[in-house]
């Protein structure tokens, strides 16, 4: 990474190339604070005519130029002698266009290095196509069969501990060998593959590999039984990642030469900022990146297992196939047309709905005009943001975390091992972040699609990146932190306002919670709200109020059934929302016409569309 | 912005397509630069290592893993005939000896003293690559492949299924609306292209699987009939490796849409011609469209300074009375005029602020859409 002096850097261009919109923000030095100044957005330029992703790029730029009336570019160039009226001292980019890093992962146990193997894969930013393991019930032919037909772009092969048998990696090295996997862009250019396992065994990993593919030997990741070491393989898969992945798509070579530091895969980014946000605040917190392809999902919680100074462990998953455009179809195919239409609060003619997902598939940049596009749209992103989450809640378990402690005794305790970390009472905060959520035409949309999706349990605060820049924060983070956190304070996190959700259930109209709201110039409102509502209670931006819930003996607060809870409530652009419609189950009305009634109430009290207001 | 960028598919009548055709592994190059081939010659071709067949001999012999190679009867590079014995065991004084015969005949790739496996790759498997297109071979890519030029019309689809296929154009419709049923559809159509309106039905694909048809262009498909027609509802737009017998490609979209009149135009021009066609479409991570390439008959001279079509095109602007297409709804599939291309965000229908195109359609009523939903139509 290249050297800067800090202090002289006083405006900054950040880019994140995503698979449809490549993002822009401006961040200029005001007095002794950086502030996000402007940005700009163009589509991706992956896809013929153009086929340069700098394309995207300059455009994106051109339109900081234009809002904030400074020259940048020149010639295609970032101009870097900088004065008042043009150039800039810094350029820094992430991206997920091409498709992103797709890897394959090798351990010899299914449930021990292949899965450490997938933690860090993960870890760097990922999407991890397929894990092999010794005792995955496919026999030797079948997983070969497998590794060609994927194509990866990158393996990672791991297994036994240091001083163990060599013969279970050594067999999972004959068979990649023996598959003789071809890259998945280009076929100039041999397959990279790192080997993180037992340091006995890389003279016979070496022999066996080192002519088909381009061999990459690091550190064990899981040394000895009780010890993960994700780090040194996560580093070595962002630099392959760099040199071989990425070089190969359409224009790259020309961004990385732009660049003033390594480009650094969105994901990757988007996880540094949020335990970045975790560790201030010092809370527990579930993020999330929707994007146009794959959905991230990020956890931060605290944990008795953890090893780092705040007793924290964090998780990232990366659903591969839902996401807002180029993966819609797969969302509508994977959650059902039922359960996409449960969210909408009128009929829709069936055929003509599986048209507009296949068209917007195939055309990915187009954006919702009509009210009734926007409807549909956001009932397929809560439905891509619940898979997304059941699937990081199954993945979110067991040994976790960079570097990790355990006792054998643990290892064989497979039931406790498949408990999610996921624990929504405990829950903090949830950020939402990518487009569907960002650039909601109101935030009160946003508010509605992250409770409907994640339903958060207990209180829990709801935010959202103001304008999707939390990627362009992460790698900001890693050259200048400074700024990074104080756009990140300033300009990014943009506080919705507080879910108070009670878990348990009963019948609609029964009796479930008595709220009461005590505001900072002593005024207090309260309100018996029964089951199957949505009550919202005005409480503004950078605005506290205590709150003081006492649930019926059918719910639980967090404190047990029936018990009451005090807290401290964050207001925000919606206030706070009591939620009482059930959890643990979550259900909505059964009979289309008691749900379409019941979504109307909801949508009316969350002030959600044109025509559904208060 | 100076111009706004919009994608937009090309449809021409005449421009210089080059063709880069590669080998999955390097093999053989059987053309020289120069040459003038037919899109069915073949022009490369390579061997893909065989499949493999693992056999653990160790576990089978009850034996330790180093005592394997004393006991393999082939090593490593020999070929072996199917139940041709590979190894055998010590036996008990000699008798009762195990043997293990080859499961498959192929090659012993590797025999391993560590894990006790031997791998037999099978034998190789030939892979040609015909020229696709009618045209010049303009460069030798030594062991990986040929570029080839023509001179063409090509037109690029929005969404397709199935692969590479070659044909002659048959217009099997009378104007841009009309469907494409079964009851268009028949016996003379055997190893064409036929060419619909606005939408190919589910009995139609099946009636021309069953009459040999090669490939069918369309307007529009439904997702309903893709579905059951392939039997599985496409959740990620890669495409192309379908093995239905046919390829289609289609022009606008998702639904019911008109063909582009100026598309059908040219397609039926070019009726009787013979076309090739590829269904393939790829989304995300190197985007991919369908095509339909018809070579003209005077490839001998290829003018040099046309623009090239699939390795570098122009950037695509788009500016007042130019016509664009609607690719969105309201008024999905129109073709519209740009009227006016307001500089500052609006609001549109849905509360979405936006950079916004101010179009003009066919009544003469104006509307304002997102930039986004508008697609350029080559001038």
């Amino acid at each position: 990474m290249a050297k800067f002096d800090k202090n002289k850097i006083t405006r900054i261009v950040a880019t994140d190339c995503g698979s449809t919109t490549t993002k822009a923000i401006l961040i200029e030095k005001q007095g002794d604070e950086y502030r996000l100044v402007t940005r700009g957005e163009a589509p991706t330029t992956v896809e013929a005519p153009v086929e340069d992703v700098t394309a995207g790029v300059l455009n994106a730029v051109t339109e900081l130029e234009e809002l904030r009336g400074i020259k940048i570019i020149e010639n295609g160039k970032f101009i870097k002698e900088k004065t008042d009226e043009k150039g800039i001292d810094l350029y820094i980019s992430t991206s997920s266009a091409g498709g992103g890093l797709q890897m394959m992962v090798a351990g010899v146990v299914k449930s021990m290095t292949a899965e450490s193997a997938a933690r860090a894969a993960l870890g760097a930013g990922a999407i991890v196509m397929d894990t092999i393991a010794n005792n995955d019930g496919r026999r030797p032919h079948e997983k070969i069969q497998r590794i060609r037909n994927l194509r990866p772009d990158m393996i990672l092969l791991s297994g036994g501990v240091d001083g163990g048998t060599i013969k279970h990696v050594t067999e999972l090295g004959e068979i990649i060998a023996a598959a003789d996997p071809r890259p998945r862009l280009g076929s100039s250019y041999k397959l990279p593959v790192i080997y993180a396992g037992n340091k006995d065994a890389i003279g016979e990993i070496e022999e066996i590999l080192k002519e088909k593919v381009s061999l990459d030997i690091t550190d064990n990741l899981r040394p000895t039984m009780e010890r993960e070491n994700l780090m040194p393989s996560r580093l070595k898969i962002q630099v392959q990642f760099l040199e071989h992945v990425m070089a190969q798509a359409p224009g790259y070579k020309k961004l990385m030469k732009m660049t003033d530091v390594d480009i650094m895969p969105t994901p990757g980014a988007v996880g540094k900022i949020m335990e970045t946000i975790a560790d201030i605040h010092n809370i527990e917190v579930v993020g999330v990146d929707i994007g146009g392809a794959t959905t991230d999902v990020f956890s931060v919680f605290k944990s008795d297992e953890a090893e780092n100074e705040k007793g924290t462990i964090f998780n990232r998953t990366v659903s591969a196939n839902l996401g807002m455009s180029y993966s819609i179809s797969n969302v509508f195919t994977e959650a059902g047309l039922d359960n996409v239409l449960r969210w909408i609060p009128f009929k829709m003619d069936e055929a003509e709905l599986r048209n507009k997902v296949k068209n917007k598939m195939i055309r990915p940049t187009t954006i919702p005009s009509l009210l009734e596009e926007l409807m549909f749209e956001q009932a397929i992103a809560r439905e891509a943001l619940r898979l997304s989450f059941e699937q990081h809640k199954s993945l979110a378990v067991g040994l976790k975390g960079v570097q990790k402690q355990r006792t054998v005794s643990d290892m064989f305790c497979q039931e406790e091992e498949n408990l999610t970390l996921v624990n929504m009472i405990n829950l903090d905060m949830i950020i939402g972040s990518g487009g569907v959520l960002s650039h909601a035409p109101r935030r009160n949309q946003s508010a509605m699609m992250l409770i409907d999706s994640f339903l958060p349990e207990g209180i829990t605060t709801l935010t959202v990146d103001s304008i999707f820049m939390m990627p362009q924060l992460g790698v900001l983070s890693e050259v200048h932190p400074e700024a990074a956190t104080q756009v990140f304070e300033k300009d990014c996190l943009i506080y919705l306002g507080t879910c108070v959700a009670p878990v348990g259930n009963s019948k609609y109209g029964k009796p479930c919670v008595e709220v009461s709201l005590k505001y900072k110039d002593g005024k207090e409102e309260k309100a018996s709200i029964p089951f199957g509502e949505i009550k919202v209670f005005p409480l503004g931006i950078c605005e506290i109020a205590s709150i003081t819930v006492i649930p019926t003996k059918e719910f639980d607060m967090g404190a047990g059934k029936g018990n009451e809870v005090v807290s401290k409530v964050h207001g925000g652009t919606v206030g706070v929302i009591v939620d009482t419609r059930g959890r643990r189950p979550f259900n909505l009305p059964e009979s289309s016409e008691e749900r379409i009634k019941s979504l109307k109430k909801w949508y009316t009290e969350m002030s959600l569309y044109p025509g559904f207001e208060r | 912005m100076a111009h706004a960028y919009t994608p937009g598919l090309k449809v021409t009548p005449n421009t210089v397509v080059i063709k880069e055709r590669r080998l999955p592994l390097k093999g053989n190059i059987l053309v020289k630069k120069g040459d003038k081939v037919k899109s069915e010659d073949i022009v490369a071709k390579t061997e893909l290592p065989g499949n493999v067949v693992p056999l653990n001999v160790v576990n089978i012999l009850s034996i330790a893993p180093e005592e394997l190679h004393e006991l393999m009867l082939k090593k490593e590079g020999e070929s072996v005939e199917k139940g041709e014995m590979i190894a055998q065991s010590r036996g008990l004084f000699g008798w009762f000896k195990t043997p293990v015969l080859a499961p498959a005949s192929g090659v012993i790739e590797s025999v391993s003293n560590i894990t006790g496996q031997v791998i037999i790759r099978l034998k190789p498997i030939p892979v040609e690559l015909n020229a696709y297109i009618d045209g010049i071979v303009e460069e030798v890519l030594s062991g990986e492949g040929v570029i080839i030029t023509s001179n063409a019309m090509f037109i690029q689809g929005i969404f397709g299924i199935g692969g590479e296929t070659e044909g002659k154009l048959v217009i099997a419709v009378k104007d841009i609306k009309d469907k494409l049923e079964a009851s268009n559809i028949d016996e003379t159509m055997k190893g064409k292209i036929i060419v619909g309106g606005s939408k190919v039905t589910t009995d139609a694909l099946n009636k021309a699987i069953k009459v040999g048809v090669k490939g069918i262009i369309s307007g529009g498909v439904d997702a309903d009939d893709l579905k059951n027609f392939l039997g599985y509802d496409i959740g990620v737009a890669i495409t192309g490796h379908e093995e239905k017998g046919i390829t289609l490609v289609t022009t606008e979209g998702f639904g019911e849409i008109a063909m582009a009149q100026k598309t059908f135009d040219l397609l039926k021009k070019n009726q009787g011609k013979k076309a090739s066609i590829n269904g393939t479409t790829q989304i995300r991570a190197g985007v991919m469209r369908p095509e339909i390439i018809v070579t003209n008959s005077n490839i001998d001279s290829i003018p040099k300074e046309e623009k090239t079509v699939c390795s570098e095109e122009e950037f695509i602007g788009m500016c007042v009375g130019d016509n664009v297409r609607l690719i969105r709804d309201p008024h999905f599939g129109e073709i519209v005029k740009v009227k006016s291309l307001p500089v500052e965000l609006s609001i549109v229908e849905s509360e979405t602020k936006v950079r916004v195109v101010e179009i003009e359609l066919e009544d003469g009523k104006t509307l304002i859409v997102p930039r986004a939903n508008v697609e350029t139509i080559e001038k």
